[in-house]
């Protein structure tokens, strides 16, 4: 079997994650074994103490593994990835959330894929057989489903999962996309893999299964559908 | 090429297509009335996919149990080891 001999970072933005973060790092030990990789955690000056929880992470993992590269306070996400892909070493870059809706057992079938296929992303999707979610309810379901259907029909993006944000990125490429998205929230991560795809970039999908989050309030609330339109409606004239 | 431009220009060509019927054999009642129908099939034609993506929406009630038991795991772990995983 052929060594992979490329080097995975794995940024994960947090605020407010104490105990999720925990958590995930152990996760993505457990099941990254054999794969030179690291953590690179970009904490947005969380009141609750993460970065400390992320200091006895360093301590038990090496601070080689787990970089604490923190902001002062809450920046938005794009700008948070942009700041962890400054400090990233690897040849690859895989983004999720802190928040164990995404769990690190995927990891090893999206390095599969990239591997097989050679593709530039490799992207999750919940809407696949073999994929899934938990916790929503049937409000929920149906705007996810609703939302999902209006952005195919306008974009032909291409890809199953939109919104979705558990992602692996040739770093090359990751560079390149993000660099020409403007978006804030769901919205960027939309805006991103549109982009890609207007690129011609090779995207490859897997399926994940997306538990609602256990610990912690979600960063979801307010007004999404007016929000949701009009990115779509951005990404429509832009893209 | 931008996509709202692929979009318009399929929109012109449709539309081309429609004004060359008006001025065929067809009947105008029903030519008039074609945009009209398009729209309305492309509605009931959403409506379905997404009653059809509610009924197949993939769930796995199972993953929520692993999923405990997978930070049961790793609580006991990092405790061991000194991280801090007392959750308030």
């Amino acid at each position: 079997m052929e060594i992979n001999k490329n080097k995975y970072s794995i940024i994960v933005p947090t605020y407010n994650e104490r105990l999720n973060i925990a958590l995930l790092v152990y996760l993505v030990f457990k099941h990254l074994r054999d794969v030179d990789f690291e953590i690179i955690v970009v904490d947005d000056g969380s009141p609750d103490g993460t970065q400390e929880v992320v200091k006895q992470l360093q301590q038990v993992y090496g601070e080689d593994r787990i970089l604490l590269r923190a902001r002062p306070r809450k920046l938005g996400l794009g700008t948070a990835y942009v700041h962890g892909l400054k400090h990233a070493s690897g040849n690859f870059v895989v983004i999720m959330d802190a928040d164990l809706s995404h769990h690190p057992k995927y990891l090893p079938s999206f390095i599969r894929k990239q591997l097989e296929t050679g593709a530039s992303i490799v992207t999750g999707t919940r809407y696949v057989k073999g994929g899934g979610v938990h916790g929503w309810n049937l409000m929920r379901k149906l705007t996810s489903r609703g939302a999902n259907v209006l952005a195919q029909t306008l974009l032909w993006p291409g890809v199953s999962d939109l919104t979705g944000s558990f992602r692996l990125y040739r770093k090359s490429v990751l560079e390149d996309v993000i660099s020409s998205c403007v978006s804030k929230g769901y919205v960027f991560q939309m805006e991103m893999i549109v982009r890609a795809s207007r690129k011609c970039y090779h995207i490859e999908e897997v399926p994940i299964t997306f538990v609602d989050r256990v610990y912690g309030s979600s960063k979801l609330g307010g007004s999404e559908i007016v929000e949701y339109l009009k990115g779509l409606a951005y990404l429509l004239v832009t893209t | 090429m931008k996509h709202i431009v692929k979009l318009l220009i399929l929109l012109v060509a449709v539309s081309a297509f429609w004004i060359a019927l008006l001025e065929t054999v067809v009947p105008r009642s029903y030519t008039w009335l074609l945009p009209v129908y398009f729209i309305v099939s492309l509605g009931c034609y959403g409506l379905l996919m997404v009653g059809v993506g509610l009924m197949h929406f993939p769930t796995c009630p199972q993953e929520a149990v692993l999923l405990q038991k997978d930070i049961a795991e790793a609580k006991e772990f990092l405790k061991q080891r000194g991280v801090d995983v007392d959750y308030d």
